[in-house]
């Protein structure tokens, strides 16, 4: 293949790289609290605060880039805490409904701020993001997660996913991990937004709405749950579907918008119905079923 | 005041039946259906074609979109819940697959009928308004609110006064022992789907019809301000899903007269908040709902 | 008298389940609580370890009030417990069940381990090996890489037993750690609650298996109806009428 023809297959699907780097990136940021089994709902409202807080930086400061992600990795990160602090005390479903609660209120707060042109947003943000940048990004929130694994606070957080209360009379301080998860998912959230915003020219309350956040839990439950890099498995297969399902559908007939919604929702369906700790899981049961076969066979 | 009162009150009635249908499920299943805003959509669909290519007069089509979207939930019950029975993730599961089945619904609505916003035909129904005290209310929101009234009647009797809803509360209480005492679970729950749905179906198509607004993604404020109602009026309990349909459609409308309409949706949320924080188990709700 | 309550009431609705429950449990004692089914012995359990409030009374810890604390505190005051239907980490292996056992007492901060210094390693290494002997010490060193869900019963029952023990605690509630073994399981059992109280762990043992707490015990604690009817050394509640009674289904003794 000529150089040429490289740069030209580079100049069509550099978009995609970037956002199967940014969907894996802001996964991530729902596994979180998912990794200590609280389903916060509230990521797209952090994304927006840290796209929001850079692109403001950038617009009336002179700060380099790097200040402003640190900027927006930070700041949703310390919002986390007030609203975690009342709020990871709820069970389940309401706290999934309390944080569904905040990312509106954060939302309807963008639209109706005048400084930042309420609901249109802001335009003309100069791209300021590589590439490079999004995926270190990724590999440093992937190598915290790592990290994180198999350490005291790890092991923590298996304890109060499988069982709160008993992992509480092992002197575990289930309220502060919670809470620390939920800042870190938070960070994820923001870093995201801030690189998304510099990329895509343009902030809009819109973009980060209810949808958004469950398109960033569908991410992380067709990956899976399970491990720390399921979800960007998953962000990176249904990033990719579409590009996949534009040249099927244009053959078959159908508009790719909703061609891409259906086969989301299937995907979706499919994978809770049938293969639950998603598609990370299944080299691993498929070698235990090969495994099983291999006994069956010997006894 | 008069008239912010009759705007509250005709809003009010629209949420709390689509509220209605989600605190049932809830109260059975213990599971938030968010499919459940879809089924309001695609009936407010249903009953535009029915009005628009079989020329149905509104007063046919109107149930028969009502039974199309209890028979819909039943098919959501079959398709993304009742396979979950059992499951220990049963509530996060639920609440995904509900969430997967909603997006194809919506794709599907998408490919058909196109992402714009459609209109009943004129004439579907009534356009006459008359004036009570200070007051203007049309006769589409008499007949709304009404209408509301009557199903929420209908519900009230169904569930106190019939076997199948003294058994639909016994499995919302207990499962287990209801299994026992021998109630077909399954099938207390798909007809709690049915009735849920057609609840949420009679929601859509008032919606359309009251602001002549039929859209594929109609379903998603009403579906998020829909939580902030079952919250307030206490998650499972029916009486306080009306009264909080009701409180919001009135608190709205008041918010928008009195202090601004950029804060409509606010208000909602903020309500939602409040009552997490401060009495999670909302007006009229039971259960305890934090963490041991 | 290590670990003391004081006419401790819990009630439920109109109902106590526990209705002035007064015991003490000395250092290095293995002290037993039996009663007819719910007589109030788990949620007395349960009250110890902040699992739930107490209505009334107060529980307390080498003199540190322990009710109204939340359950991690009191895990860190050194009261650690078993559970009646088992609550292991059930994707966790047996040895990474005691491991988060002993989270009180590692001290690995994350940030040396994000920067692969040789401290997080050693630490780790020390870790992972007290866990073993914990296993070793409950006899299952050999399935310690097995899910817990895996594992029998009885596994299930020693493991619990050991990640109790991880964080050396000065108090252990073991809630029927017998419940459905074998008579050689139970005489296990029973040497392994005296190798620790022997090492200097308390233990509060609630039993239904009347003859392994006269056994094993020094002292026992009779609940009936959330009330106790009878404390003393085994030879003194074996034959305290009351607690007959209870046992037979006879009038309790008031």
């Amino acid at each position: 293949m000529s150089l040429e023809a490289l740069q030209d297959l580079w100049l069509t699907y550099q978009s995609t790289v970037a956002f199967v780097g940014l969907n894996g990136l802001l996964a991530l940021s729902v596994y979180t609290t998912l990794s200590c089994g609280q389903l916060s709902l509230a990521q797209a409202a952090f994304m927006a605060i840290g796209a929001y807080a850079s692109a403001i930086l950038t617009f009336h400061t002179r700060a380099p880039f790097a200040l402003n992600l640190a900027v927006a990795t930070l700041l949703p990160a310390l919002v986390a805490v007030p609203l975690g602090l009342p709020v990871l005390r709820l069970k389940g479903v309401f706290l999934a409904i309390a944080t569904i609660g905040f990312g509106e209120v954060v939302r309807i707060f963008f639209v109706n701020l005048d400084f930042t042109n309420g609901a249109l947003g802001l335009t003309a943000v100069p791209q300021r993001t590589a590439i490079w940048m999004i995926y270190a990004a990724l590999a440093a929130a992937l190598f915290v997660l790592w990290r994180t694994r198999g350490s005291r606070a790890g092991y923590a957080l298996e304890a109060i996913r499988e069982d709160e209360p008993a992992a509480r009379t092992m002197g575990i301080h289930v309220a502060r991990y919670k809470l620390a998860m939920l800042a870190l998912g938070a960070a994820f959230a923001g870093l995201a937004g801030a690189l998304e915003a510099h990329y895509t020219f343009m902030i809009a309350p819109g973009t980060y709405s209810f949808s958004r956040v469950v398109d960033m839990l569908v991410y992380a439950v067709v990956g899976g749950t399970g491990i720390f890099y399921g979800p960007v498995v998953g962000a990176t297969f249904l990033t990719l579907l579409p590009e996949v399902l534009r040249e099927v559908s244009s053959r078959v007939g159908l508009q790719p918008g909703p061609l891409r919604l259906f086969v989301n929702g299937l995907v979706l369906l499919l994978v809770i119905l049938f293969l639950p700790e998603g598609i990370s899981s299944l080299p691993g049961r498929l070698r235990a079923r090969r495994r099983a076969r291999r006994e069956a066979h010997a006894a | 005041m008069g008239q912010q009162i009759v705007n509250g009150l005709f809003l009010g009635s629209i949420y709390a039946l689509f509220a209605l249908g989600y605190t049932l499920v809830f109260g059975v299943l213990d599971i938030l259906n968010l499919a459940h805003q879809a089924v309001f959509m695609v009936c407010a669909y249903a009953a535009l074609v029915l009005v628009v290519h079989l020329h149905m007069p509104m007063v046919a089509a109107f149930p028969v979109a009502v039974l199309l979207g209890g028979l819909l939930g039943m098919l959501v019950d079959r398709i993304a819940f009742r396979p979950l029975r059992g499951r220990s993730d049963s509530n996060i599961a639920g609440l995904i697959s509900s969430i997967a089945l909603a997006t194809i619904l919506e794709a599907g609505v998408v490919q058909f009928f196109g992402p714009d916003v459609e209109r009943f035909p004129f004439g579907t129904v009534p356009t006459r308004s008359l004036k009570i005290g200070d007051a203007v209310v049309s006769e589409l929101q008499i007949i709304i609110i009404a209408i509301a009234l009557l199903m929420l009647a209908g519900l009230t009797w169904l569930l106190r006064r019939t076997q199948l809803g003294r058994r639909i509360r016994a499995v919302a209480e207990n499962p287990r022992a209801a299994r026992v005492l021998g109630v077909d679970v399954d099938r207390i729950i798909s007809a709690s789907f049915f009735v849920s749905s057609a609840l949420g179906a009679a929601a859509g198509v008032l919606f359309g019809l009251a602001f002549n607004n039929v859209a594929p993604d109609m379903g998603r404020s009403v579906e998020l301000k829909g939580l902030a109602v079952i919250v307030l009026g206490g998650m499972g309990s029916m009486p306080g899903a009306a009264l909080a349909g009701l409180a919001l459609g009135l608190l709205e409308v008041f918010t928008v007269a009195w202090i601004g309409s950029s804060y409509r949706d606010a208000v909602a949320f903020g309500v939602l908040f409040l009552v997490l924080v401060l009495r999670p188990r909302g007006l009229l709700g039971s259960a305890a709902l934090r963490e041991a | 008298m290590l670990l003391e309550l004081q006419d401790v009431r819990r009630t439920f609705g109109g109902l106590a389940a526990v209705d002035g429950a007064s015991l003490a449990v000395e250092a290095g004692e293995v002290h037993g609580l039996i009663g007819p089914n719910g007589a109030g012995k788990t949620t007395l359990l349960n009250l110890i370890s902040g699992l739930i409030p107490a209505t009334s009374g107060t529980i307390r810890l080498d003199g540190v009030r322990l009710d109204g604390l939340p359950s991690h505190r009191i895990a860190a005051l050194g009261v650690t417990r078993t559970y009646q239907n088992i609550r292991l980490f059930p994707a966790l292996t047996a040895a990474d069940n005691v491991l988060v056992g002993a989270h009180l007492k590692r001290h690995a901060p994350l940030w040396r381990r994000m920067l692969f210094l040789p401290s997080a390693a050693v630490e780790e290494r020390g870790a992972r090996a007290a866990s073993l002997a914990l296993l070793e010490r409950v006899g299952l060193a050999e399935r310690a890489r097995e899910r817990a869900s895996n594992l029998s019963y009885g596994e299930q029952r020693r493991v619990e037993i050991a990640r109790a023990l991880a964080s050396s605690p000065r108090v252990m509630l073991l809630d029927e750690p017998t419940a459905g073994m074998n008579p050689g399981e139970v005489a296990a059992i029973a040497e392994l609650i005296r190798g620790v109280a022997r090492a200097g762990h308390s233990v509060l043992l609630v039993e239904h298996n009347v003859k392994l707490v006269m056994k094993v015990c020094d002292r026992i604690t009779v609940l009936d109806f959330g009330k106790v009817i009878a404390d003393g050394t085994p030879a003194e509640v074996a034959n305290d009428p009351a607690v007959i009674a209870a046992y037979l289904g006879g009038e309790a003794a008031a």
